[in-house]
């Protein structure tokens, strides 16, 4: 059945009406919102953009509003925002240590943005961001750049030596420091494809079986509608701990930039 | 062999990553368990490692299915 969609998928995107099923794919799909074309490049307002902005004003006016009278007895909005503050504090405090939370903001802001995107698609309708891998690519990107960046300033030119492991013969090193040296230049490729193959892969299981529903009828439906509830249970969980997941290795590797082993 | 019948192979094969991540899941949560039940209070403090290992492990089952998307759509 999912082979059948993807075959509908793979005639060129087609609808061709062919298949029975609707196209587990098509809620990836990028719309054009505001047409636009700068110096020859496609830089439209997409569904994509629009969803990001959604998610940077909510974090802005959530941690706003929830401190907007902050008292020593906090009230229940100031708890979440100190819950969620208190949270990625003491994750970097306890990946970086104290010569982290210089680094604490950068954390702070991408955790909270990679979690509200992945909530926001869980919202029916909606579109999730970080099932594109651009999105998470570019962000890999720039914290492997930043990450190798403070390293290199940081230590210098000493920072090489973090590729050549301690206490190796001296016959092994050729090979070990190929591979540390691999390992490490795969890192944001990694770190990338993890949180966006979680995300396509989680919403194409809820759409396909989204779709069994609604072909089973009303008799044999509630079968994969039972499964269909824990799984949406289970996929608020994976969106929760992904961004988690991406905000810790972000800790690891500035760990690694900053103390090297 | 029909191109488009070996691309479907070779998209099932690529399904095979779910043995490992289903190997490393269970190991994990396993793990977790037998170390929790002879140390109950340590328990909490390692919940965090549990989630990680957890998400780490399950991405490489993940990392299989998007070879199987690479092969069904890019080529």
């Amino acid at each position: 059945m999912i082979g059948a969609a993807f075959a509908a998928e793979d005639a060129d995107h087609g609808h061709d009406g062919g298949a029975s099923l609707p196209d587990p794919m098509h809620q990836f799909e990028i719309k054009r919102l505001i047409p636009l074309e700068l110096f020859g490049y496609d830089a439209s307002f997409t569904n994509s953009a629009l969803f990001m902005v959604i998610a940077a004003s909510l974090i802005t006016l959530f941690t706003l509003y929830a401190m907007r009278n902050s008292a020593l007895v906090p009230t229940r909005l100031q708890s979440v925002a100190e819950l969620s503050y208190e949270f990625v504090a003491n994750m970097v405090r306890d990946n970086v240590g104290t010569a982290g939370m210089k680094y604490f903001p950068f954390v702070f802001t991408l955790f909270m943005f990679v979690l509200v995107l992945n909530m926001l698609g869980m919202v029916p309708y909606s579109f999730t961001v970080t099932s594109h891998i651009i999105v998470t690519f570019a962000l890999a990107a720039f914290i492997f750049l930043g990450v190798t960046l403070i390293g290199f300033v940081k230590h210098g030119a000493k920072f090489l030596k973090f590729f050549v492991p301690e206490g190796v013969p001296f016959l092994m090193l050729p090979l070990l420091v190929v591979i540390e040296v691999i390992s490490y230049l795969t890192r944001p490729l990694s770190l990338s494809v993890r949180l966006f193959a979680n995300m396509m892969a989680g919403h194409t299981m809820l759409k396909v079986f989204g779709a069994f529903v609604v072909a089973l009828g009303f008799l044999g439906g509630w079968a994969p509608l039972a499964f269909m509830v824990a799984f949406t249970g289970l996929e608020i969980l994976v969106a929760f701990l992904q961004a988690y997941v991406f905000a810790i290795l972000t800790c690891i590797y500035l760990n690694d930039a900053l103390h090297m082993h | 062999m029909d191109p488009s019948a070996a691309k479907l192979i070779g998209a099932g094969l690529a399904s095979i990553a779910l043995v490992g991540a289903g190997i490393g899941i269970g190991t994990i949560f396993g793990n977790y368990l037998q170390g929790a039940l002879r140390n109950p209070s340590a328990a909490p403090t390692q919940f965090a490692n549990l989630l990680l290992g957890f998400a780490l492990a399950e991405a490489t089952g993940l990392f299989g299915l998007v070879v199987a998307l690479i092969i069904l759509f890019v080529f």
